[in-house]
Formats: C-alpha cells, structure tokens, sequence
C-alpha cells in the first residue's frame, strides 16, 4: 500500500477496486477522477447577519463615502491602504498580511441573486443557491461534493447541524467542540444498534462518529484561535473532509456598529490566522470564500449603525489565491448610482465568484459547475484567473 | 425513516401536543377533551414563576445602575461593570430554571407548550446584555398573560416591551422631523440621528405579515417613521410622558410628524395612536392569518404541514378576528393533526423537558437546565436571530447534536441508578408506541441506567 501514489488513488478507492475485481480496476471510472485537484481543500464561511462591505474594504478614494457614513466612516489613516480606492478595516492585521503576500482578494460591490432585504430569506438564497428563496431543496456545497471523486467528496460543517448549503443528497459529517462528558463506548456501541433500522438516525450516527474519530484535538474551547485550529486539523489531514463550512453571526449591526463590527472583524481575522497556521503546507492547495447574505445600506442610519442593503463585500484567501488585488467593477456612491437610492449596487454576481473559485480548483469545467450549483443563475461567463495553479 | 412507530391518539396528545408523560400520569382517556379542557385550566402566572423579577423593577434596576458608573473613575467602573454583569448573568439563569420547573410542573402541557411557540415566534435574543436582563420577563409579562385572547392583544403587549424595543433598536429610533430629529441637526450637523428601521421590518416580516407578502421596502420605512416615539420608561429624561404597563412610554419628542402611508392606507393620527392603528391592520390582515397558520402547524403537526390543515387554521383565524383560542380548538378538531406517525423532531428543548418529565423529575435540584441547553446546541432565549430558532428537523437532527444528546442521555439518568425500570417506563411514556428493536435495545442494556438512557435517545423518543 505505501508505494501507491495516494494522489492517483486513495486507500477507499483502493478497496472498492479490490472488491470489484482486479481485472477491472484499470478500467474504473474512479481513475479518472483521479487526475483532477484530488488534495484540494475549499472552505466556505460565511457571515449571517449582512456584513457591512463598505465598512471592511473601504472605498476611501470614492468621495461619496465619508459623507454618507458620518461618523462611522472608518478612519482610513488607521487602515491598510489596498489600492487607491480601497482600504482594509484596521482589525483584519492578519488578513492584510495575507493581501500583501499575495494570498488574499477581495471582490467588492457583490450580491447572491437576492434583491431584497429579508435576513433569511437572503441566507436561503445565498446557502441553497437558487435565485428565490425556497426554490431550491438543497445547498450549493453538497452538490459541489456530488462532482467530486467519490473518494473527495466528504465534507464537515463545524456545527452541531448541519446548515442548509450543505444540506443535500451526500451525507456530511459535523463537528463542534463538546464541553459534555464522552459517552461510554459500550452506550455508543448500543446506540448503533438502536439506529440500525431507522434510515435518518443511523445516517446520522454514522456521520457523527466519523467526525468523532477524526478529531484529535478534544478541547471544548470555542474562542476564535481554537476554533480556526480545530477546523485546520480536520482539513489536514490525508483521508479526512476536503469541503467545510464555518458559520459566525453578529453582523447585523443596527446599532452600536463601531464597536462591534471591530470585534467581530478581529474574530473573523483570528479564525483565518489560525486555519493559516493549522494548515501547514495544505494552505497551498486551500481556497476560502468569506461571504454574507446581503450589505448595508450606504448611508448610516441615525443610530450609529446601517440597515439592511445589498451589495457587499467577498474575500477569497488561500495558499494559490492569485491575491493582492481588489476586484471591482466599481458602481460608484453617489445617490444616482446607489441600488434603490440606498444601497451599493451589485456589480459582480457572487454565484459567478463561487463557481469560479471551487471550478479552478477543483479543475471542474466552469460551465459544468455552475449549472450544477447555481442550475437558475449560470449565464455568466466565469472570473478568470483567481488562482494562480 | 423506516416504518417510525405508530402513535395512538393518547401518545399524541400527550407527546405530540404536549411536553411527554411522566411516569405517574394516567393517559387521557378522551384526548381531544383534555386538550381543550386546559384552555380552561392555564395559569398565565404558575408557583415556579411567582418569585421572578418583574420588568418595571429591572428597568429601574438598570437605569439605576447606569447612572451609578456615571459617577465613577474607571477603575470602578470596570468592577461595577463585572458585578453587574454576574448578576444579569445570574437573573437569565434562573429565569431560564424557572421556565424549565413550570414545563415539569404543569398540569397543562399543551397551553405550555404553546407559551414556548409564541415566545419563539416573538423571539428577543440574550445576545445583548440588557436583553439577558429582561428575556425572562418579556416572556412571563408580554407573552404569557395573553396566549389565549386575541392575538393583537400579544402583538401589542410584545411590540410594548422594552425587551423588544431593546433587542430591534426602536428606542433609540428618531423621526428626522421630529422636534428631536431637528434640535439634534442643529446642535450637531454631522452627528446625525434619526431613523431605525429594524423593528418596523421584523414586524411586518417576522411577527405579522410575513415575508413575501406584498410589502415594500417604503413601507417598512413607513412603518419606521411611524413607530418613532415608542420607548422604554426610564432610559431617558422623562419629562412629560405616561409611563405606561411593562415599562413601556411614548415620546411625542421623538416622533415624525405627518400622514404615512402602507400598503397604500392613509394613516393621519398623531403620536402613538398612528403606530397602534398600523399593527391593528397588520392583525387583521389575511396574510398574517397564513403566516401564524403555517407556523402553528409546522409547530405541532409537520416540517410541510398539509395544506388542508393551513388553510382551516388560516379560515379559523379570519372568521373569529384573530381569536387565538378559536385556532387552537380549529387545530385540535382536525384530523390532520392526529396522523400516527410521527413526523416532527424534537428540538433540544422539547426533547430535555420531556426527558426530565419522563424521569421522573419536580423539580430542578442541581440540574443547570441553561447549561445544559447551551450545549444542545439551543440556549434559551439566544435564537441568533428575530426569526427565532428553526422548527424544522434539519436544524435540529445533525451528527453531532445527536452525540450531545447520547451524551447528556448518559449524565441525566446517572444519578438514578436502579430506581426505574427502563422496560416499564417506556412503555408508560411513550404510551405503547415503541417498536420491538427499542424494547429488546433497553431489554438487552448492561445496566439499568444505560437502559433508561436508550429509551431518552430512542428514535421513539426523539420523534413526536
């Protein structure tokens, strides 16, 4: 087994050929899979709440901005100047370091196909992949898993459930980190057995041992760095999921917006650090979609905050990002050019940037790939480019 | 789901419209009768919940403390702030206990159960501090006393309160023209207050119409303008306003003068009255008749509730003017509601409590129900959202929620060592709807704990 090369085949695929007969086994479908970006790793966190894109890669160089923000306008000489229209919120150091070197972008003034400004409705939207609410029954991640080797198609949600992007025909496992006492191996064992003829709950069990056995690290901390390290040690690993979702809220800021937009934006930069680090040399082969339901709007609102708007921003990080730019068909902050006279307009089609990113990746045609994730929204041409490899 | 166990109508409406049998129960023996007879029987304020904080007090409290630290250095204020911040942390938790020991308690589970609904339905989320403070009381104070009336009557109790002015930014929401809104562009051109429109949109889209329903974005803008003025007692200088129950006031300083107009309705009243005429039509309205049908009956009855069943909730409603008792006596009539087998599964809440029953359980003792629910994956009053917590199975039947509750399954029933039989209780709490794989499970366990922990996390048990 150790002289095979595990990037032509793995050890799963290895015994299902064993069992259908050597004869056969050169002639397996799963061989061909095999030549595609099989060690590749994509992750998708995303941000419930609306995050506010204008407020984290900033457009300082539009002059429209300052007035429109007041007092929440971020003070761009605290910031990492991106280019000379943008600039990076102060509390994303780690993150800026990543744009320096060339391993972070940012796509700026996009939307999911929602134009609307219903939180959940927007989630569904954004995680199903559909161009309405509820059209479609399950999520764009798990039908991304169906156009992978079998051998490369597990995925986690790093959750006690599993969100709707993931939901769907293949089974996918969850993680979250447990401050409960282990269950006995004897009352597990049992509790195989009592799911053994119910189709859901043994699905279930079987999912949520996988992980179990996975995870080495037991630590019931769920504080950002933890968390981003625990979620690095499961992607690290040679036979462990290649696809993971991560969920972080509190973006919807109303209120108060200073303040808390800078803690959840240093959380948000924590995490990333740290799966950077967790990764060691798999960062190389790993892509990361940051991205939310819908912006805000482009004003303030009179109580220190911003309602709900539309375009927003999207990050995309990883070890072969053909990063330190900012893509933007830039619509412009002036009252004439805003969405409805009050958002940023969507200029970028987020499907579009998805598509992209997990089809270079992955080395899946884009037209193949967008029609089986985004089926109602596949018109556009794809963004090329975004990975260097 | 491979044939889930058949449920009678006794197992029904004990576990299905209930919060689950406890061992000494008798199974009704007319289910439909001792459902509604509990309409009649409901206590807005049971024993468990007599010693909580009422929300005037901790209002008061708060402002109180607030004015404090406004007077100290910051080292002070730092300490003064941690202590304060315990003893909100304490006020959630034992809120929190005492929903749990009025669940165990009661004799009417099914007008409990419905407490939870509309307490979810109307969620406030303990992510802010002040929040954590008052969610005990909105819920005890706003939606308790009025689950069985009608349902504008809990629309207005709950938009009043300051957990929710609080929670979606309405007190601190200021008409541009108001006398506020202009005094304040004047002294401070820069500084500009105005407009929140977060509560105006949760209402229309979360707690009334629902969303998709034919309004705009105007006319949540509107509906802001309009709700200007609607505050909380004692979180401001209260010179010339009523003070009125729960802490709520209005503050004409604050409110934007003129007509709006919704949905294309004039409304030309002043101050409060305009609001209050608003949320009366939004009561009233056809599409929010559906919208508290369908959720009534994704609650109770299925993630896809039948379309039958929608519409005689929906048509109970409008024909009774939002009568809430009506819907209820509609939902338990319709044999829609009485399918044998189970399709909903519980959330962590539903499956703890009828845990707790069915071991047993009075009262708490040591048990930290807020912990406990926390790693469920479903801290109380903290759904992360206004849309409250999911009540559909794919939010709560995930891989690693099921570990917790094999987990939790494990701690619950140690202490219990051989006092229950595991064979005899299933059979008394899940009313005789348990499959022969369950029973020879429990038959076959090691000891008579892990026993009683299969039954807790037996796909019987789970479902209802």
């Amino acid at each position: 087994m150790e002289t095979f090369n595990k990037n032509m085949i793995n050890r799963r695929d290895f015994l299902k050929l064993l069992s259908a007969g050597a004869g056969l086994a050169f002639a397996s479908p799963y061989i061909s899979f095999a030549s595609a970006n099989t060690d590749r790793r994509f992750i998708f966190i995303i941000q419930r709440g609306a995050a506010d894109g204008l407020n984290i890669v900033i457009p300082y160089g539009d002059p429209a901005y300052t007035k429109l923000r007041g007092a929440l306008a971020i003070d761009v000489s605290q910031a990492t100047k991106l280019d000379g229209l943008f600039a990076l919120h102060p509390s994303l150091a780690e993150t800026a370091k990543l744009y320096a070197s060339k391993q972070a972008l940012f796509v700026h003034a996009v939307a999911s196909p929602y134009r609307s400004r219903s939180h959940f409705d927007g989630q569904n939207v954004l995680e199903t992949g559909g161009t309405s609410a509820y059209q479609m029954k399950d999520g764009w991640m798990n039908r991304l898993l169906t156009l992978l080797p079998s051998s490369q198609n597990e995925a986690i949600a790093f959750a006690t459930t599993v969100p709707m992007a993931l939901r769907g025909k293949i089974e996918v496992a969850s993680y979250a980190p447990s401050a409960l006492p282990q269950a006995s191996d004897d009352l597990l064992m049992r509790v195989e057995q009592l799911y053994a003829d119910d189709t859901q709950l043994h699905s279930l069990w079987t999912a949520a041992m996988e992980a179990n056995n996975m995870a080495d690290d037991i630590s019931a901390k769920q504080d950002p760095a933890s968390f981003g390290k625990l979620a690095a040690s499961f992607l690290a690993k040679a036979d462990g999921p290649r696809v993971a979702m991560i969920e972080t809220g509190g973006w919807d800021t109303h209120t108060g917006q200073d303040g808390r937009l800078a803690r959840q934006l240093k959380s948000l930069d924590t995490m990333i650090a740290a799966i950077h680090d967790g990764l060691g040399p798999v960062w190389q082969k790993t892509t990361i979609i940051v991205a939310t339901e819908f912006g805000r709007t482009a004003a303030s609102n009179g109580t220190g905050g911003t309602d709900h708007g539309t375009g927003s921003v999207a990050m995309v990080l990883g070890g072969d990002v053909n990063g330190g730019r900012v893509i933007a068909d830039w619509p412009g902050l002036s009252t004439s050019n805003l969405y409805e006279g009050r958002d940023l307009k969507p200029t970028t089609n987020l499907d579009t940037l998805i598509a992209s990113i997990t089809g270079a990746g992955f080395g899946i045609d884009p037209t193949r790939i967008s029609k089986t994730l985004f089926p109602e929204n596949n018109t556009n041409k794809a963004i090329e480019g975004l990975l260097r490899s | 789901m491979t044939n889930p166990t058949e449920m009678n109508n006794a197992a029904i409406a004990v576990n299905r419209f209930g919060l689950g049998a406890r061992p000494e129960d008798t199974a009704p023996s007319d289910p439909k009768k001792w459902l509604l007879g509990q309409i009649n029987q409901y206590q807005a304020k049971p024993a468990s919940l007599a010693n909580q904080p009422i929300t005037v007090n901790l209002i008061k409290e708060y402002a109180e403390q607030q004015q404090e630290m406004r007077k100290m250095d910051d080292a002070e204020k730092k300490d003064t702030k941690r202590t304060f911040r315990r003893e909100i942390k304490d006020t959630y938790q034992e809120a929190v206990s005492a929903r749990a020991e009025a669940a165990l308690a009661t004799s009417t589970p099914f007008t409990e159960r419905l407490v939870h609904f509309w307490s979810n339905h109307f969620a406030v989320s303990i992510e802010k501090p002040a929040i954590a403070d008052l969610a005990g009381a909105f819920e005890f104070e706003a939606i308790r006393p009025n689950i069985l009336g009608n349902f504008k009557d809990l629309l207005f109790a709950v938009e009043r309160h300051p957990a929710m002015l609080m929670y979606l930014d309405q007190a601190k929401s200021i008409g541009p023209n108001s006398k506020a809104g202009s005094r304040s562009a004047e002294k401070q051109p820069d500084k500009k207050r105005g407009l929140n429109e977060n509560l105006a949109r949760e209402v229309m889209e979360l707690h009334t119409l629902g969303v998709r329903s034919g309004y705009t974005q105007t006319d949540v803008t509107e509906f802001a303008r309009a709700l200007t003025g609607w505050s909380i007692a004692g979180m401001g200088k209260d010179k010339g306003v009523n003070v009125e129950v729960n802490g709520f006031v209005f503050r004409p300083m604050l409110h934007e003068p003129g007509t709006r107009n919704i949905m294309g309705k004039n409304y030309s009243q002043t101050g409060s009255t305009q609001a209050e005429a608003i949320l009366t039509d939004l009561a009233n309205s056809q599409a929010t008749a559906t919208h508290l049908a369908t959720k009534l009956a994704r609650h109770f009855v299925a993630d896809s509730p039948p379309a039958s069943l929608v519409d005689k909730l929906t048509k109970a409603y409008m024909a009774s003017n939002g009568d809430l008792t009506t819907v209820y006596r509609a939902l338990i009539e319709a044999p829609e509601s009485w399918i044998s087998t189970p399709a909903k599964f519980k959330t962590p809440w539903e499956w703890l409590v009828s845990s707790l029953r069915g071991l047993g359980k009075q009262n708490l003792d040591n048990i930290k129900v807020g912990q406990i629910l926390n790693q469920l994956g479903q801290q109380t009053w903290r759904p992360g959202s206004p849309a409250g917590f999911d009540d559909i199975a794919a939010t709560w039947a995930g891989p690693n929620a099921l570990l917790r509750r094999v987990e939790l399954a494990q701690r619950l029933v140690a202490p219990l060592g051989d006092k229950l039989d595991a064979r005899v209780l299933a059979e008394k709490i899940l009313l005789g709807a348990i499959s022969p794989q369950t029973k020879a499970a429990i038959s076959r366990s090691e000891s008579a704990s892990t026993g009683l922990a299969l039954l807790l996390v037996s796909p019987e048990f789970l479902r209802r």
